[in-house]
């Protein structure tokens, strides 16, 4: 039997530093108690208020993204965003960050990453039909980071494959700035009815608590304060902390799940996720209005001896705490017997607003719900406007003797070249839905909703240099990005998830950076119509006191209403025209050519391209009339690399060459081939094709252009080579070779 | 066409079965939870579906091949009962003693999901039947133990027999002699490593799946 | 009382996960590395009061039907 005696004694400041609480956030624990905290009471204030589960940091300014909008259901504060998707359907999706334990712990930390969102979404009563994962990886040439990669693939391929939910899209990029600090963002997308959507409020008092899952254990205490503090050298040594994921049980969990959410039983559900107790037992009683009263000794436990700050702090994996409506314990009992998953009551919910512990029948804890929510810290943290760089000057840069050789080392550079060798490795296709996947390498993703002849397009995108060099006009291109991928597919963007990734927010120059990367995001999101519903927030991605690069991940989604209606980047035909949407000026700063080609990095690459709201919205609406209404099956938007690399692209996914005209007269040759201007897209149509979108045909390929639609034809498809008239030629073969054939040949070890 | 599809605890293909199943055949296929000890009367075909049974944990399959309902499936396969047993399915098939062999990890040690060119091995057999001329079809394969193994005594048997029933085309796991699924001895079981169920029209899977569902349908 | 069951490929089925080990530990000098086979190990608490020899029958049996796959696997068991 556990020895009691060290949970109730009194805890001063200095315990309550060794948690994590600023002096400041003790005396509130002191005024709200009128007495010092117990060790049980003082681990349940540590996490409540950590800023992984409090935003302490960033709350006021999360309060400035668009939350709202006609097809918004729930936005941000439930365990995930839904959305209404027609036909009385719900999406429900989220991403989140397991960024600190995939670092120590690559394998595991990454799957139980993948564990955690789609509890998130399933949670709320949303079968999960889709994983994104967005990953940053240290420089290549950095010794941990192959060893990273290959243990973060296989944590992701290994959980969600055995689940069962295919992982559709994703990213990964590299950069020295996550050598210390690796990113592994997931992010779960769920299909529900709209009728049976659950929820953590609506708890009533005197009902059973249910407790489902895995057994506790030890694991991962204090996770939700470990992602909440900074590394230093020597901090493998937080390896214990890490949980260990058991997809299977998750699997039954998620089939258990849902047979009890199709009976109307449940009151209040919550999974166990960061601060696995605590947190969801909190959340069920402050949304509830009510108070609870957990008995320690009836929860599951995997170890003997274990205390009540264990087993409230405890992170195991795989477990979900909810309140059943009065009557039903026996027949939920059923199902979670016929699933060979452990149920036990637990506790009650009380009229008392309290949350009261027991261990072997002394109280241990008794403390009042509203204070762990409602007085959590909110701070205004002191910001420093942060300096966008300045505009690159590119005539101080030689021109390259060789721009094929440029194109090609673009394809080839670890940002850009083919990660076949990381989604080969995850299962794209199980529930049978997949329309297209990273295997077209598309845009986004294109789910179908089972049954239905409509389809959800999915994507997450950020681009971490553009942040660092213009925090906010950055912070617009990765909402204005993910609104163009899911356009180019002919999805109607619906909603965005977030998760911002930062360094430490006590650093006013990070902070500053934090808050204009918000505010830009929020323009974007404000503009074009795309709210936020469901995010997290990463601090303290610092190591020796270097933060990352700022790295605010959206993910996004949007709706196909008819699935004959789609493009991808694939299709191309011989003699197909291709057309270039949007303007070009050959904006080169913060490009990938500069980092790749000039070698540069920081602020020293200039500037990134900035971002004209209206007109991406415009462009957008224009190529999604295009696919929808006339029939266009390729389209590709221009990001990294450009012209040049979207019609690589577009030219290796058909195994066909294309012949792009020269540069125009104002414009640089690299600038036309490699310049990353926004707001654009290919799009391949057939040259026999008469009109298009509103747009006569003949004009478009004889080069006029509507006055407010820059559109015009800039090449054709054909050859066996990607060909720009006076700049580059390179035969496809030879690119095929660089753009596959990076990641294979460095996970071996030979580059 | 009356078929049921078996659900263990961990199969993840079983609705993709179901909905093949449904599509193809126009009727509702038996579901049917592992516990049970029993199967649906007059039963044509049963499909071990794909996943991670028992989450893979000991050895893909095993768990559940000793699950309650595996006298009823033996049975059903001793009556000449058509399995086709896909994937996980193909695992738990060996493991049952339905067909020779075993799946093991794959040679490159990585899970691996690619689209994969398959060659008819035979065209005489229940399951394919309906591919007539055709000599390739191209399946999804997802798996991380599809490596199949067997004597050369049992290999030569196979081949000498007609009961290879599809081959890679480039070899993506290391199987004996690139065999991607074999046939029982009557020729009614068929184990296949590749998804023909998620190549059913419509899907980035493509579509030469069809054709082996209305194989069996005119088979049985 | 214990028994400790070793279930390894047998001779002659290719073990790849044995010879990535191999690899793994010649590229880090250790030279005098051959042939690496990889097993498992699975630890079984018995009920007391069991015969040695009837843990052996026992555990035997448990190998035969379920932790080992006699077709492509070998086992050995140690009791005490």
């Amino acid at each position: 039997m556990a020895d009691l005696s060290a949970l109730l004694a009194p805890q001063d400041e200095a315990s309550a530093r060794s948690h994590g609480l600023k002096p400041n956030e003790y005396q509130i624990v002191l005024d709200r108690l009128g007495r010092p905290p117990n060790l049980v009471e003082m681990g349940i204030f540590s996490v409540m208020w950590s800023e992984h589960c409090s935003y302490k940091s960033t709350r006021r300014h999360l309060g400035k993204f668009p939350t709202k909008g006609p097809r918004v259901i729930q936005g941000p504060g439930e365990n995930a965003g839904v959305v209404d998707i027609g036909d009385g359907q719900a999406c429900i999706f989220k991403m989140e960050s397991h960024n600190h334990p995939s670092y120590i712990e690559p394998r595991q930390g990454a799957g139980t990453g993948v564990g955690g969102i789609l509890r998130d979404v399933f949670t709320m009563g949303a079968r999960p039909v889709a994983l994104v994962n967005a990953l940053r990886f240290g420089d290549p040439s950095h010794p941990k980071t192959r060893s990273l990669v290959a243990g973060v693939v296989s944590g992701i391929g290994g959980y969600g494959n055995c689940v069962g939910v295919p992982t559709v899209a994703g990213e990964t990029q590299f950069h020295k700035g996550y050598n210390g600090n690796i990113l592994v963002n997931a992010m779960a997308v769920g299909l529900a009815d709209q009728n049976k959507i659950f929820y953590s409020r609506g708890a009533e008092p005197g009902n059973a608590i249910f407790y489902v899952g895995s057994k506790t254990g030890r694991d991962g205490i204090h996770g939700a304060t470990m992602a909440s503090a900074e590394f230093s050298e020597g901090d493998e040594e937080k390896r214990p902390t890490v949980q260990v994921g058991d997809p299977f049980t998750e699997k039954l969990l998620i089939e258990a799940c849902l047979e009890l959410m199709a009976t109307d039983w449940i009151q209040s559900i919550q999974d166990m996720g960061a601060a696995g107790l605590t947190s969801s037992s909190v959340e069920i009683a402050d949304k509830g209005g009510v108070g609870v009263e957990m008995d320690m000794d009836k929860v599951p436990q995997r170890e003997t001896g274990m205390t009540a700050y264990e087993i409230m702090l405890s992170e195991s994996q795989e477990r979900m705490l909810m309140v059943l409506k009065p009557g039903r314990e026996a027949d939920a009992k059923k199902i979670f017997d016929k699933w060979d998953l452990d149920a036990e009551v637990i506790g009650y919910t009380t009229d008392t607003g309290r949350l009261v512990l027991k261990q072997q029948g002394i109280v241990v804890c008794d403390i009042p719900v509203p204070p762990l929510s409602q007085d959590a810290p909110n701070y205004d943290r002191p910001w420093n406007a942060p300096k966008p760089a300045p505009a690159l000057d590119i005539s101080k840069y030689p021109e390259p003797a060789d721009y094929g050789e440029v194109l090609l080392k673009l394809m080839s550079s670890p940002d850009m070249a083919s990660k076949r060798w990381i989604w080969e490795q995850y299962d794209r296709h199980v529930m049978g839905d997949t329309i297209d996947s990273s295997q077209s390498g598309g845009d986004a993703a294109i789910v179908r909703i089972h049954g239905a002849n409509k389809a959800l397009a999915i994507c997450s995108d950020c681009n971490p240099h553009y942040v660092a060099a213009d925090p906010y006009e950055g912070g617009k291109q990765a909402v204005a990005e993910a609104y163009r991928n899911l356009s180019a597919v002919g999805a109607t963007p619906i909603a965005i998830t977030d998760n911002l990734n930062f360094g430490n927010p006590e650093k006013p120059d990070t902070m500053g950076v934090i808050v204009k990367a918000i505010e830009g995001m929020a323009e974007a999101c404000r503009v074009l119509e795309f709210p936020v519903v469901s995010g997290n927030v990463s601090l303290y991605n610092e190591t020796d006191g270097v933060g990352i690069p700022p790295t605010p991940v959206v993910g996004g989604i949007g709706l196909i209403e008819d699935l004959s209606r789609t493009a991808t980047l694939r299709g191309l035909k011989e003699g197909d025209a291709m057309l270039l949407i949007g303007d070009t000026r050959g904006h080169l700063g913060a490009s990938l050519y500069t980092r790749e080609a000039l070698g540069l990095d920081g602020s020293a690459a200039g500037a990134p391209p900035q971002v004209d709201l209206a007109v991406e919205k415009h462009h957008a609406a224009r190529v999604r009339r295009f696919i929808g209404m006339y029939g266009v099956k390729s389209v590709h938007d221009l990001s990294e690399g450009g012209l040049a690399a979207a019609a690589a692209e577009m030219a290796l996914a058909s195994n066909i060459g294309v012949r792009l005209i020269a540069p125009p007269q104002e414009l640089s040759k690299a600038g036309w081939a490699f310049g990353e201007d926004q707001a654009r897209y290919l799009v391949v149509v057939p040259q026999d094709r008469r009109e298009i979108g509103g747009n006569d045909f003949a004009d478009l390929l004889a080069g006029r252009p509507a006055d407010d639609f820059p559109c015009i034809k800039v090449g054709e498809v054909g050859g066996d080579s990607v060909r720009i008239e006076g700049v580059l030629d390179v035969p496809l073969s030879t690119l095929r070779a660089a753009y596959e054939g990076w990641l294979p040949r460095y996970m071996k070890g030979a580059s | 066409m009356k078929s049921a599809v078996i659900v263990f605890p961990g199969s993840n293909c079983d609705r993709d079965a179901q909905t093949a199943l449904r599509q193809v055949t126009g009727a509702e296929p038996a579901m049917v939870w592992h516990k049970e000890g029993a199967l649906p009367n007059k039963l044509d075909l049963i499909v071990l579906p794909g996943g991670f049974s028992y989450g893979d944990y000991l050895r893909s399959g095993a768990m559940a091949a000793a699950s309650p309902i595996g006298d009823a499936i033996r049975a059903h396969a001793a009556r000449g009962g058509y399995v086709l047993a896909i994937c996980n399915g193909f695992q738990v098939a060996t493991e049952l003693g339905l067909l020779p062999g075993a799946l093991l990890r794959n040679a490159s040690l990585n899970f691996t999901c690619r689209p994969q060119p398959l060659a008819i091995a035979t065209n005489s057999s229940a399951f394919t039947a309906g591919y007539k001329e055709q000599r390739e079809v191209s399946f999804p394969i997802a798996h991380h133990d599809g490596n199949y193994f067997a004597d050369a005594a049992t290999l030569d048997r196979l081949e000498g027999e007609g009961r290879v029933a599809f081959r890679y085309i480039g070899n993506p796991n290391g199987s004996a002699r690139d065999i991607a699924g074999v046939l029982s001895e009557n020729g009614r079981v068929l184990g296949l490593m590749p998804h023909p169920e998620r190549a059913m029209a419509g899907q980035e899977g493509g579509n030469d799946g069809v054709k082996l569902f209305e194989s069996l349908m005119a088979a049985a | 009382m214990k028994a400790t069951v070793h279930v390894s490929l047998k001779v002659g089925v290719l073990d790849p996960q044995g010879k990535a080990v191999g690899d793994a530990l010649g590229r880090l000098g250790f030279d005098e590395v051959g042939a690496v086979r990889c097993g498992k190990t699975i630890e079984l608490e018995l009920k007391d009061g069991l015969s040695k020899a009837d843990a052996e029958r026992r555990v035997k049996e448990m190998c035969e039907k379920l932790l080992a796959n006699t077709v492509v696997e070998r086992y050995s068991i140690d009791i005490g």
